[in-house]
C-alpha cells in the first residue's frame, strides 16, 4: 500500500492538478473540499501528508492545522500549507498554526513535488 | 396649676439643652462635619421668624379678628416665590464682600458710607428693642398662667426671673454668637440651636392643636359646628367678618410681612449671613412655607376652642395655648407648650441680639472709637470682641428695662407690627440697591431718614401717646390744632387703619426721596463702583474689577491686618496671596487686588464702612473719578472677554482635534478596506493562475500524458484564462464606477427592450442548464434616462447569477417588469436554493460568492457589487428577497425622474 496524501482545497481545478501530480509520484490520493471534510479525512484515512489550502469556507486551513496539532492521534501528520495570499503575515500565521512547510500559489510544480518528497523521506 | 419650681426647672433645663446643642454644633463645625449644611436645617433656622408674638399672639388675634392672623404668614410665603432670585443675590453679595449685617449691606452698597450704616443701626435699635421687650414679656406672661400666680404677687421675684432668662441668653449669645471675630465664618452652633427651637415650637403647637381638636372636641368639623352655635363666633371663620372686608389692610399686612421676612435683622442673620450653601435656598424656599402652613393649621381651632371652653369673657386668648391644656388635666402638655413659647422667644432674642449687637459694635461704637484716637496701638481683636459682648448685654438689658418700664402699655403690646414697619423702611434702598445701579448714597440716606421720620410721627408717637406717656390730643386734632397734620390722618387721608396709613406715607416718602434724589444727583465714583459690584454680582468672575487706585506700603497693610484680624489670620492672608502670585511674602506688591483683599477681610470683622476708613488711613489713595470707574470696568470686562475668547478657542481646538481624529479613523478604515480589497483581488487572481501554471507544468513534465487527460487540462486552462480576463475587466470596471471615473452615456432607454435583449443573450446559458426563462412584461413602459449598456450589464449579471443557482431539472427563472407611478421595478426570481439569512446581508459585498465552491458555477464575486453600484448611480436601489430553500428574488427599482 502506497503512501497516502490528502489534498484539501475548495478550487476543483487545483484539486485536479494536484491529484494528477501526486498520483504520478505514486502516492494514494484522498480529496477533501473544505476544512471540516479535511479534518474528517485526516482522522479517518490517517494520510502521511496533507496539502492544505489556507482559505477554505467554513473551517480554514489554519483552523484545521491547529486542530490536527491538538489531536494526539493525528498530531504527527505532516502538513504543507498552500495559500493564495502571499503576505508575510499569512506565512507567519500558517507556521504559527503548526504547518511544516508553506508554499504560495501559484507554485512551481517541481518545487512542490520536491518538497513533498523531502517531507515524506 | 404647676408649681413654680417645676416651671423654673423645666425652663432652666431647656436652656441647658440649648447650650449643649450649640456646643455640639460648634464642635461638629470645627471637625468639618457641619450639622447645618442641609436645606432642612437651614429652613428650620428661618423659623426664627415665628416669635413668641406669633406663637401666642396668632391665637389671640384669631380669637378677636378671625382670619386676620393669616397675612403675617401669607407675606413670607409669597416672598419665598422670589427667594431664589432675590435671596440668592443677597447671599452672593454678602459672601463676596464679607458683609455681616443689614446695616453693612446697605452702607456697602452706597459707597461704604459710615453715616448710612449708623442710620440703619439706629433705626434697627429703635425699632427692635421694644420687640425684644415683648419677648421677655411673653416669657413672663406664660409663666404667670402656668403657675397661676397673679401679677402683683409675683412681680417682686419673677421680675428677677425674666432678668435671669435675659442674662442666660446674653451668655448664650456671647458664647455662641461672639466667640470668633470674622462673622462671615458663621455661627454653626447657634444656628443648630435655633433650628432645634423651631422644631420644638412646631411640635409643641401642633401637640396643643391636636389636643384641643381631638381631645376636647370631636375633630375640626365638631369645632366648626359648635362655633356656628355661639353668637359672634361664626363670623371669625369668614373672611369678611362683621363689616366689609378691608382689602387695603389685608394687602398692607401681607406686603409688610413679605418685606420683613427678608429685612428683619434676625432674618438677615439666618438667611444671608449664616447661609452655608446657596444651593440650599432652592429647597428651603418651599420647606419654610410648609413650616408656616403647619404651624398655622391649629390656630383657629385653638382660638375657637378657647372661646367655647372659657366663654367670651374668660381667659386671655393670647394664653389659650397654655390655659386650655392646663384647665383640662394635661399639665405636661401645658409645660411643653410653655417650652414651645420659650423657644419662640429665646430663638428670636438670641439671633436678634447677635445681629443687632454686631451692628451696634461695627457701625456705632467702632467708628467713634476709630475717629477718636484709636488709630495707633496693637491688636484690636480682643477689644472688638469685648465691645461686641458688651453690646449683646446692653441690647438685652435695654430690652429688659423697656419691658419693666412699659409693662402692659399699648406701646409694647402693638410693637410687633410697628417693628415690622420700621424695618420695612430698609426695603427701597436694599432691594433697589441690588437691582438699580442708579441709587445713590444721598438718595438712600434721605429715603431712610424721611421714611423713618414719618414712621415715628404716624406710628410710634401715637402708640406712645396711647400708652399715656405724652398727651394724646394731637392724635385727634393734629399738632397745634392743624388737622391736616394729624398723625393718623395725614393730609386728610382717612379710611385706612393706623398701620396701613403709616406704611403708605412712610414708604411713599421713602421711595420718593430715594428715587428722586438718586436721579437728581450723579453718583460719585465710589458709589458707582459699589453699585456695579452689587448689581452685577453674578457677572463677576475671576476677572472681578477692583475699584482702587493708589499706593500702599506692604508693612502698613500687614500691621493693619494684624490689628484687626489677629497676627495668625493676617499672616495666612498674605501667605495665600503670595502663593497665588508665586512670590515670597516680603516681595509682594501692595497692589489694588491685595488692598481689596485685606479690606474685605477687615470688613468681616468691623464692617464695610469702618474697614474702608481704616484701609484709607494706611494707604495713599488716588481719588477715583467716574471715568476711572468706567475705565477699570472696561479693563476687567476686556479681561473677561479675553478669557471667554480663550475658552472658545480652546473649545474649537478641541472640536477640530475631534474632527481630525474622526477623519483619521475614517482614513484608517478606508485603508483597511483597500488592503482587504487588494488582498481579495490578489487571492482571486492567484487561484486561476495556480491552476493554469500547475496544469501547464504537468503537461510539460509528463510527455506521455493520456490525450483525454491532456484535452481536459487544456479545457481547464482555457476556462481559467477566461475567468482571469473577466476578473481583470470587472475589477477595473468597479474601480472606475467607485471612483466616479466611469463614463456614462445616458440616453432615453426602454427598459423593456433591455430586459428582452438580456434574456436573448443568456438564452444559451439557460439552454445548457436546461432551465426556462419567463418574462412578464407590460406592453409599453415609460422611458428612463440612463446608460443602456450599463443597464444591460446589470440584467446580464442578474440573469446569469440566477441561472447558476436553479436546479438542474425544472430550473426556472422569472423576470417581471412592473410600472409604478414614479418608478420602474425589475424582479428576477429563481427557484434555486435561495440565500441563507446569514448571507443575505453580505451578498452585495465584493468577492462574496454564494454556494459551495465545487458546485458553484464560475464567477468573480464582483457581478452583484457592480450591479448595485450602477443602480445606485442611477438614483435607484437594489435589494434581495429570499427565504432559504424557496428561491431568491433580486430586484431593483429605478426612478423615472432622476433623484426622485
Amino acid at each position: 500500500m502506497g503512501t497516502k496524501v490528502l489534498i484539501a482545497d475548495d478550487e476543483p481545478n487545483i484539486v485536479v492538478s494536484l491529484s494528477f501530480m501526486m498520483r504520478r509520484e505514486g502516492y494514494d490520493v484522498v480529496v477533501a473540499r473544505d476544512g471540516a471534510e479535511a479534518l474528517d479525512a485526516i482522522r479517518r484515512e490517517r494520510p502521511a501528508l496533507v496539502l492544505l489550502d489556507a482559505m477554505m469556507p467554513g473551517l480554514t486551513g489554519f483552523d484545521v492545522c491547529e486542530a490536527v496539532r491538538a489531536d494526539a492521534a493525528v498530531r504527527d501528520t505532516r502538513i504543507l500549507m498552500l495559500t493564495a495570499k502571499g503576505r508575510e503575515t499569512d506565512v507567519a500565521r500558517g507556521l504559527g498554526a503548526g504547518a511544516d512547510a508553506y508554499l504560495t500559489k501559484p507554485f512551481s510544480t517541481r518545487e512542490l513535488v520536491e518538497k513533498v518528497r523531502e517531507m515524506l523521506a | 396649676m404647676i408649681a413654680p419650681a417645676v416651671v423654673l426647672a423645666a425652663a432652666a433645663g431647656y436652656l441647658l439643652v440649648l447650650f449643649l446643642i450649640a456646643a455640639w454644633g460648634d464642635r461638629r463645625a470645627a471637625e468639618g462635619r457641619s450639622v447645618i449644611d442641609s436645606a432642612g436645617v437651614y429652613a428650620l433656622s428661618w423659623g426664627v421668624y415665628c416669635t413668641a408674638w406669633t406663637y401666642f399672639g396668632s391665637v389671640g388675634r384669631a380669637a378677636t379678628a378671625g382670619m386676620w392672623f393669616l397675612p403675617i404668614y401669607l407675606g413670607p410665603m409669597l416672598a419665598m416665590l422670589v427667594a431664589w432670585i432675590v435671596l440668592r443675590k443677597m447671599v452672593r453679595i454678602a459672601r463676596t464682600y464679607r458683609i455681616t449685617s443689614i446695616a453693612d449691606f446697605i452702607a456697602g452698597r452706597y459707597g461704604k458710607s459710615p453715616g448710612l450704616a449708623a442710620l440703619v443701626t439706629l433705626i434697627t435699635v429703635v425699632g427692635i428693642v421694644p420687640y425684644i421687650a415683648l419677648q421677655l414679656k411673653a416669657v413672663e406672661a406664660g409663666y404667670l398662667v402656668l403657675t397661676g400666680t397673679g401679677r402683683q404677687a409675683a412681680a417682686a421675684w419673677w421680675g428677677d426671673g425674666a432678668l435671669y432668662v435675659a442674662l442666660a441668653l446674653a451668655a448664650f449669645a456671647i458664647i455662641f454668637g461672639a466667640r470668633h471675630l470674622d462673622l462671615a465664618e458663621r455661627h454653626e452652633g447657634m444656628v443648630a440651636a435655633i433650628a432645634f427651637e423651631s422644631a420644638l415650637k412646631l411640635v409643641a403647637f401642633l401637640g396643643v392643636g391636636a389636643f384641643v381638636t381631638w381631645g376636647l372636641f370631636g375633630g375640626m368639623a365638631d369645632i366648626w359646628a359648635r362655633a356656628q352655635a355661639v353668637p359672634g363666633l361664626a363670623d371669625l371663620v369668614r373672611l369678611d367678618g362683621p363689616g366689609p372686608f378691608d382689602y387695603a389692610q389685608w394687602f398692607a399686612l401681607t406686603g409688610l410681612s413679605a418685606l420683613s421676612v427678608l429685612l428683619l435683622p434676625r432674618q438677615f442673620q439666618v438667611m444671608v449671613v449664616e447661609c452655608v450653601d446657596e444651593a440650599h435656598i432652592r429647597r428651603a424656599a418651599w420647606i419654610f412655607p410648609a413650616y408656616l402652613l403647619l404651624i398655622n393649621v391649629f390656630v383657629l381651632p385653638i382660638a375657637i376652642g378657647g372661646i367655647i371652653a372659657f366663654g367670651a369673657a374668660g381667659a386671655d386668648p393670647e394664653t389659650f395655648v397654655l390655659s386650655l391644656p392646663l384647665a383640662h388635666g394635661a399639665p405636661a402638655l401645658a409645660l411643653l407648650a410653655y417650652l414651645g413659647g420659650l423657644s419662640a422667644a429665646t430663638g428670636m432674642l438670641i439671633v436678634e441680639t447677635v445681629a443687632v449687637s454686631t451692628m451696634v459694635c461695627n457701625d456705632l461704637v467702632m467708628p467713634g472709637l476709630l475717629r477718636f484716637g484709636l488709630r495707633g496701638g496693637g491688636d484690636l481683636t480682643r477689644l472688638i470682641l469685648a465691645i461686641r459682648r458688651a453690646a449683646i448685654v446692653l441690647v438685652l438689658m435695654l430690652g429688659y428695662l423697656y419691658f419693666r418700664v412699659a409693662g402692659e402699655a399699648y406701646a409694647l403690646v402693638s410693637i410687633g407690627l410697628i417693628s415690622f414697619a420700621a424695618v420695612a423702611q430698609f426695603g427701597p434702598s436694599l432691594l433697589g440697591g441690588i437691582y438699580w445701579r442708579g441709587g445713590t448714597r444721598v438718595g438712600a440716606t434721605a429715603g431712610l431718614l424721611g421714611g423713618f421720620a414719618v414712621w415715628i410721627y404716624t406710628l410710634m408717637l401715637p402708640s406712645v401717646a396711647k400708652s399715656g406717656w405724652i398727651p394724646d390730643r394731637f392724635i385727634a386734632e393734629g399738632p397745634f390744632g392743624i388737622a391736616l397734620l394729624a398723625p393718623e390722618r395725614l393730609f386728610g387721608l382717612t379710611g385706612l387703619d393706623a398701620l396701613t396709613h403709616s406704611l403708605f406715607w412712610s414708604l411713599l416718602v421713602n421711595i420718593g426721596l430715594y428715587v428722586g434724589l438718586s436721579l437728581a444727583r450723579a453718583p460719585t465714583a465710589r458709589e458707582a463702583s459699589q453699585a456695579l459690584l452689587f448689581v452685577d454680582v453674578f457677572r463677576q468672575g475671576s476677572a472681578e474689577p477692583v475699584f482702587w487706585r493708589g499706593r500702599a506700603r506692604l508693612d502698613d497693610l500687614r500691621a493693619l491686618a494684624g490689628r484687626f484680624l489677629g497676627p495668625a489670620r493676617a499672616e495666612a492672608i498674605f501667605d495665600e496671596h503670595a502663593a497665588a502670585r508665586g512670590v515670597p511674602v516680603p516681595d509682594l506688591v501692595a497692589d489694588a487686588r491685595l488692598v481689596d483683599r485685606v479690606e474685605r477681610q477687615i470688613a468681616g470683622t468691623v464692617g464695610t464702612a469702618s474697614a474702608r476708613v481704616m484701609v484709607a488711613s494706611v494707604a495713599q489713595e488716588e481719588p477715583l473719578s467716574v471715568e476711572d470707574v468706567l475705565e477699570i470696568l472696561n479693563e476687567s470686562s476686556q479681561l473677561r472677554g479675553y478669557a471667554r475668547a480663550l475658552e472658545e478657542k480652546s473649545q474649537s481646538l478641541e472640536e477640530a482635534t475631534g474632527e481630525l481624529r474622526a477623519a483619521n479613523e475614517a482614513l484608517k478604515s478606508l485603508d483597511q478596506l483597500k488592503d482587504d480589497f487588494m488582498s481579495s483581488v490578489t487571492h482571486e487572481l492567484r487561484t486561476p493562475l495556480t491552476s493554469i501554471r500547475a496544469l501547464s507544468e504537468v503537461m510539460r513534465d509528463t510527455p506521455d500524458i493520456e490525450p483525454a487527460e491532456r484535452d481536459e487540462f487544456l479545457r481547464i486552462i482555457v476556462s481559467e484564462t477566461e475567468r482571469l480576463g473577466r476578473l481583470v475587466n470587472q475589477v477595473l470596471d468597479l474601480a472606475k464606477i467607485e471612483s466616479g471615473h466611469a463614463e456614462w452615456h445616458n440616453t432615453d432607454v426602454d427598459l423593456r427592450a433591455i430586459v428582452i435583449d438580456a434574456g436573448r443573450a443568456t438564452s444559451e446559458l439557460f439552454r445548457e442548464r436546461g432551465a426556462r426563462l419567463d418574462l412578464t412584461l407590460p406592453d409599453t413602459v415609460p422611458t428612463l434616462r440612463a446608460d443602456p449598456d450599463r443597464l444591460t450589464q446589470v440584467m446580464l449579471n442578474l440573469l446569469s447569477n440566477a441561472v447558476k443557482f436553479v436546479p438542474t431539472t425544472a430550473g426556472r427563472v422569472e423576470v417581471r417588469l412592473v410600472v409604478e407611478p414614479d418608478a420602474l421595478v425589475v424582479e428576477v426570481e429563481d427557484n434555486g436554493p435561495g440565500v441563507p439569512a446569514a448571507e443575505q446581508a453580505t451578498v452585495f459585498e465584493k468577492f462574496r460568492q454564494g454556494g459551495d465552491a465545487l458546485t458553484r458555477p464560475p464567477g468573480t464575486g464582483l457581478g452583484l457589487p457592480i450591479s448595485r453600484q450602477i443602480v445606485d448611480h442611477l438614483g435607484g436601489r437594489m435589494w434581495l428577497e429570499s427565504e432559504s430553500g424557496r428561491g431568491a428574488c433580486f430586484a431593483f427599482r429605478l426612478p423615472l425622474q432622476p433623484g426622485g
